[in-house]
């Protein structure tokens, strides 16, 4: 079952579809980085993959923030200046939060961090509509230990490329 | 589920007048539980007495269901039966008392179970032995074979009320997220089941996340938060037809952390908008949407007392997570809680007079109790992760998550009296959490 479900969602992320929501929110289960669209190569910088992994798709917070450090500033600078040369593309922003504490807590706060990326992005010209938020909460994390080592990994939003000028 | 009707008779209890040589005891048989129950009261349950073949089938059944019920309360003792000097054969023989006496039992329920023509009749009566004398009348349920463990749970909700003079929990059901799968591909989807885990449904597949299941105060609706329409949404899930619309406010970017109001009209939850959440109430059919924080910072997980004047919700407009009651109207918010650590998931008690809640300190998990004006905090739990506790429709038990740390970590449902004393896991098929506990079933 769980292993079907995954088949399928390779096939369409590879098909390049547009991405289907529920397939997509997949993508993000499975750890692959949350590539709504994953095609091209890093060396081509109008591919997602050079935004995914050469630019990087994800920042990461400090316990209970949103605010965002001048790390993850960088990366959304340039994450911005990429989707404005790109139009071609929209994304959907995914915030997240480590399981310490509890589900509705971290559903807001997930959105908090997801609105505060796209709020950086639409400040350095992305326009607005171009750009969905959406909160995880806890209940999808990358990495699955109970220790800071992962935790800071999971305190992050995703810019989740999709295809298409408006989502 | 399949609809039950079940019928209550008083019977006559015909020549079955109290011992008269019995001694009577000056006090009565009771459990006081707020004086705090140290030695659970010993009862016997001798099998009800069924005729041969499916009467007597069930009768074994039934008799264990009530006596599972009890024993599970912490407050009795079941007096195993090798140990029994009488037995019983016959519902209308006269109680030896000294028997059960000598072997220490203070409360003694017999109960007689025919089935015919798909349907099931339960007589019981309940004995205080050492006073030598019925406690209450017998009674007699009537329902369909299907809904037999129901009939169980009738006969011990009656025996735990008598003896502690509150109102019984056992005849209940408990809606929840079942899950599969690692925790970072985890499958998860709504399922219902009877108060002890038998019965098992599924209510939803696990295509699209679900959260935090509520019921509405009858139990045949449901609300929960889902994933399904792309976006966290709040639905409406009617429970005997699976069928499931999303309620109400569409345009908001996240809607979640619903609960009806007391007399099922109204339903309050958080609406996310521009990343900042606030608590809202709407009717429920989705119209008459009113904002009740005004608040930047996170307003969530909102609970209304049961007279439907107020509302707890957890905000961190102090700098981290915390109790407050407002008006249900919404407006100015006075904080309840002030001890270390952080507070969220208030629940107010179907009885009124306490808030159970989360609470995290120095890295570790607690369901607690206070009073609604905040005093007297208790802690009944500690663990890695314990969350989200929701009262049985008696007030006296909590049902909560606990969920396990590291790769392997997986949740569980857990129930504590809220004295903090017998704390149990309660079976599930496989990993669960989000338990709400529904109201009494008529």
């Amino acid at each position: 079952m769980n292993k079907l479900t995954i088949a399928v969602m390779l096939v369409a992320a590879l098909a390049l579809t547009a991405c289907d929501k529920n397939k997509r929110f997949g993508d993000d289960a499975l750890g692959a980085g949350a590539a709504g669209i994953a095609a091209g190569s890093a060396s081509d910088p109008t591919s997602p993959a050079y935004f995914n992994q050469t630019i990087g798709d994800r920042v990461l917070f400090a316990v209970d923030q949103s605010t965002l450090s001048p790390e993850a500033q960088d990366v959304l600078t340039k994450q911005a200046a990429w989707l404005t040369e790109n139009p071609e593309y929209s994304a959907i922003i995914e915030g997240h939060a480590d399981e310490q504490g509890t589900r509705e807590y971290n559903l807001a706060l997930g959105a908090r961090r997801a609105s505060s990326v796209q709020d950086f992005l639409i400040d350095r010209g992305v326009a607005p509509a171009r750009l969905k938020t959406i909160s995880y909460g806890k209940e999808r994390p990358l990495a699955i230990c109970s220790d800071e080592s992962c935790y800071n990994q999971n305190r992050r939003a995703v810019t989740v490329l999709t295809a298409g000028a408006g989502v | 589920m399949n609809i039950i009707r079940i019928l209550t008779i008083a019977l006559a209890i015909t020549g079955l007048a109290p011992v008269a040589t019995a001694p009577a005891r000056a006090e009565p048989l009771r459990i006081v539980i707020d004086e705090g129950v140290i030695e659970p009261l010993p009862f016997a349950i001798p099998g009800f007495v069924g005729a041969a073949g499916e009467s007597a089938q069930y009768a074994a059944e039934i008799t264990r269901v009530v006596a599972a019920d009890l024993a599970g309360t912490g407050l009795f003792r079941e007096i195993p039966a090798t140990a029994y000097i009488s037995s019983v054969t016959s519902f209308d023989a006269p109680v030896a008392y000294s028997d059960w006496k000598a072997i220490n039992a203070q409360a003694l329920i017999t109960g007689a179970v025919d089935v015919s023509g798909g349907n099931v009749v339960v007589k019981f009566r309940l004995f205080d032995v050492f006073s030598g004398a019925p406690l209450g009348e017998g009674l007699q349920f009537v329902g369909t074979v299907a809904g037999w463990r129901r009939i169980a749970h009738k006969v011990a909700d009656v025996v735990y009320s008598r003896i502690t003079g509150e109102g019984g929990y056992f005849d209940s059901r408990v809606v929840f997220v079942s899950e599969q799968g690692p925790k970072n591909a985890r499958l998860k989807r709504l399922a219902i089941m009877d108060y002890d885990g038998a019965n098992v449904q599924y209510l939803t597949d696990s295509g699209s996340l679900v959260l935090a299941p509520r019921f509405s105060p009858t139990g045949d609706r449901v609300l929960y938060t889902s994933y399904e329409s792309g976006s966290p949404r709040i639905m409406l899930l009617d429970v005997a037809s699976v069928n499931r619309v999303v309620l109400g406010a569409q345009d908001a970017n996240m809607t979640f952390a619903p609960r009806f109001s007391p007399d099922g009209g109204s339903v309050v939850f958080s609406l996310e908008q521009g990343g900042n959440s606030d608590i809202y109430a709407m009717a429920i059919d989705g119209g008459n949407l009113r904002r009740l924080t005004q608040d930047p910072s996170i307003e969530t997980a909102p609970s209304f007392s049961p007279d439907g004047s107020k509302i707890v919700f957890e905000s961190d407009r102090s700098g981290t997570q915390q109790l407050y009651v407002m008006a249900a109207s919404g407006g100015e918010a006075t904080r309840i809680s002030f001890g270390q650590g952080r507070y969220g998931t208030p629940v107010w008690s179907p009885r009124g007079d306490l808030i159970a809640f989360t609470k995290q300190n120095a890295g570790r998990f607690h369901i607690g109790v206070m009073r609604t004006d905040g005093s007297e905090e208790r802690l009944l739990t500690a663990s890695f992760l314990d969350e989200g506790p929701s009262w049985s429709p008696n007030g006296r038990v909590i049902i909560f998550t606990r969920e396990s740390q590291g790769e392997s970590g997986e949740a569980a449902l857990y129930s504590v009296d809220i004295s903090g004393r017998n704390l149990r896991r309660v079976a599930t098929p496989g990993a669960a959490s989000d338990p709400a506990w529904g109201p009494l079933q008529n």
